[in-house]
């Protein structure tokens, strides 16, 4: 890929000190640890994993609301450090899970959607209103709910208007933090068609954070799956769900339920223990869950390897040797 | 019929509000065998958990509950006390709610939550509490059950509380379980072990189990009989199978266009969807409250009486369109 990506971050690590209590002093909990993910524009890259892998961590990074311990996030291939907050913010806007908790309920719905328009100084306040209108519009809204508040709407209507205040300064990317989880079947159809109809007009680029893996498949053009702060696999949609080569991802995959009777439920072959990230396991992070663990998974921490667009971080696939530049055990920064 | 644990029929419960009487619960019916798992599925304010609390005698104080029949192991609990319908609670019908991390008290061991229904339904014994205990949490899948006894709550994960939560429903052989969104607030790859877990000791205690979700997914892995509800009515019911590969209700076939499903659905196809949102249920309701979002809505929908459309083996839609019409359009639309 030649193309300069709309975000991309190189080897970033995000180490939070965690306090062990009274006199025991804290230790390094590595959240993001040493990762690099290219966001192309115009694209929609899925971020998978369980809660507690670094999936958040990520988007706050992103968002710029985070700084990384060591690394780089690159907007449009320029180094973050070159931008303020507020011009990051401009780029690049969040919508969250819980639409019943990221919007203020003492606020009317006009004053949360111009609110950026407010912070940024654009425009004249008299044609505020007005964007306001446009942007419910676009969203689906009738232009009336401007005078309400938050409480007076439904889930769906919410989500919309986190999404109107999302894109009223027109950001080239939108981090969309599990957007449909909280969702009802019914509207949660409605956001996603809603979300890719938006796209198509305002030429964004997503990054679709998820535990939904029938979603983000629907979705995503490229697919990038984190375990333990890392990105154990990451390959375009159809070669990730046709193919998939980490024992992590085929576990998530298998884990999904479908609505076809007759299948029962998957038996995962994961065990239920997810390690403590502030004392991760040695070797392969994955490896106490891992049904196809080898000896070698104890010891040594697996290289990324690169099969085309195919990255895959296993002793399965590609050699064992040296581990990669950052290290997995806790040296403080 | 001897395998009936639960029946019930035409259930309703109302409640007052300010702007008159509220119905989230209009008449609706199931029975539930040992064994056998009724999924009852719907969207959020269709009623499906007021449901759950009414059978559990759970219902806040202002809430009226009306039922023809409501018999749990052949015996009728419409009119039991409050003291009697606690005794039943916990002991042989048993609930798991959605939130591990409310439903657990913050404040006390997992060993001693878990004592406490023992002590209060089987026996005074703690040595005994204590050995239900550990083989329960062993059962649930839980490492170390022993040591884990003298644990808090926050000291546990997610799927770790909700495992608790199972071992607690658990603990007084329960004839009954009802599991309202037992995996709603886990990750994907817990919520397939739970549900695996939740299957296994169901068909190994021979218990009749009321799962409640808005997940169809969930629904078509675990259920044997499926209830759709939409607006405090049962809109379409059957065994799971038939609704699935037939559903009849325009309803249950919007929800089912709604889910994209890997390799069936194509990457950026436009799902289905369900346009409108839930009527008021508020006052005098009269004809099919879906009405509002069908697509097939005429002017007879306002005038429809509650008369199921019966389709053998079980399978029955309260919709005015005749079952020759739903199916003679199906077969377009299946076509992959």
């Amino acid at each position: 890929m030649t193309e300069a990506a709309a975000l991309e971050t190189v080897d970033v690590t995000c180490v939070f000190q965690v306090s062990q209590g009274l006199l025991r002093g804290s230790k390094p909990l590595r959240a993001v640890n040493g990762v690099s993910l290219k966001i192309p524009r115009g694209r929609v890259v899925g971020l998978v994993g369980e809660s507690g892998c670094g999936k958040s961590t990520m988007a706050n990074i992103l968002l710029g609301l985070q700084r990384p311990s060591s690394g780089d996030v690159l907007y449009s291939g320029d180094s973050a450090a070159g931008f303020s907050r507020r011009q990051i913010a401009r780029r690049i806007q969040p919508i969250f899970q819980d639409p019943y908790s990221s919007l203020n309920p003492t606020k009317s719905i006009e004053s949360i959607v111009s609110q950026p328009l407010r912070i940024h100084n654009v425009g004249a306040p008299s044609e505020w209103s007005a964007r306001v209108g446009e942007m419910l519009d676009v969203v689906g809204l009738p232009r009336r709910v401007a005078s309400s508040y938050p409480s007076q709407l439904s889930g769906g209507q919410r989500q919309r208007v986190a999404i109107a205040r999302a894109l009223i300064m027109r950001p080239e990317v939108v981090i969309c933090d599990e957007p449909t989880s909280a969702l009802d079947v019914s509207v949660q159809s409605q956001i996603l068609n809603l979300l890719q109809d938006l796209k198509e007009e305002f030429g964004l680029t997503y990054l679709l954070i998820s535990h939904n893996l029938a979603v983000v498949q629907h979705m995503a053009d490229r697919v990038a799956v984190m375990y333990l702060g890392r990105i154990v696999e990451e390959a375009d949609s159809d070669t990730l769900f046709n193919d998939p080569r980490h024992p992590y991802t085929r576990a998530l995959l298998g884990s999904v339920l479908t609505p076809e009777p007759r299948l029962g439920v998957p038996d995962t072959h994961l065990g239920a223990v997810f390690p403590n990230p502030i004392d991760p396991p040695p070797g392969c992070t994955f490896h106490p869950r891992c049904p196809d663990c080898m000896a070698i998974c104890r010891s040594e921490p697996p290289r990324p390897a690169s099969d085309g667009g195919h990255k895959t971080e296993c002793h399965l696939y590609g050699g064992a040797g040296a581990p990669p530049t950052a290290t997995h055990r806790g040296d403080n920064p | 019929m001897s395998g009936t644990i639960l029946e019930v029929e035409n259930l309703s419960v109302d409640i007052p509000v300010a702007a008159g009487m509220l119905h989230p619960v209009r008449g609706i019916g199931f029975t539930v065998s040992r064994g056998e798992t009724l999924c009852i599925v719907g969207e959020s304010g269709c009623g499906k958990s007021l449901t759950s609390l009414a059978i559990m005698g759970l219902l806040p104080k202002t809430a009226r509950r009306n039922a023809d029949r409501m018999e749990f192991l052949g015996r009728d609990i419409r009119n039991l006390r409050e003291r009697e319908m606690a005794r039943l609670r916990g002991g042989s019908m048993s609930m798991i709610f959605q939130e591990p991390m409310t439903s657990l008290n913050p404040s006390y061991t997992i060993g001693n939550q878990l004592a406490e229904v023992y002590l209060r339904h089987v026996e005074q014994s703690r040595a005994a509490a204590r050995d239900r205990a550990v083989f329960l949490l062993e059962k649930v899948g839980i490492s170390s059950a022993a040591s884990r006894l003298g644990q808090y709550p926050h000291q546990l994960s997610g799927g770790q509380r909700q495992r608790v939560m199972i071992a607690m429903a658990l603990m007084c052989g329960p004839e009954l379980i009802i599991a309202d969104e037992p995996t709603t607030a886990l990750d994907v790859t817990i919520q397939a072990q739970i549900l695996h877990l939740l299957a296994e000791l169901q068909r190994e205690f021979r218990m009749g189990m009321i799962l409640i979700t808005h997940d169809l997914g969930i629904v078509a892995r675990v259920a044997d009989k499926v209830q759709v509800m939409y607006a405090g009515k049962t809109v379409e019911e059957g065994p799971c199978e038939t609704v699935f590969d037939a559903p009849m209700h325009p309803y249950t076939q919007g929800l089912l266009r709604c889910i994209p499903i890997p390799g069936r659905t194509r990457r950026g196809e436009r799902l289905g969807s369900v346009p409108g949102i839930v009527p008021n249920l508020v006052g005098e309701l009269s004809g099919c409250m879906f009405r509002n979002r069908c697509d097939y809505a005429s002017d007879a929908c306002a005038g429809l009486r509650d008369e199921p459309t019966r389709m053998g083996d079980g399978h029955a839609y309260t919709c005015l369109r005749a079952p020759e019409e739903v199916l003679g359009e199906r077969q377009p639309a299946e076509a992959p």
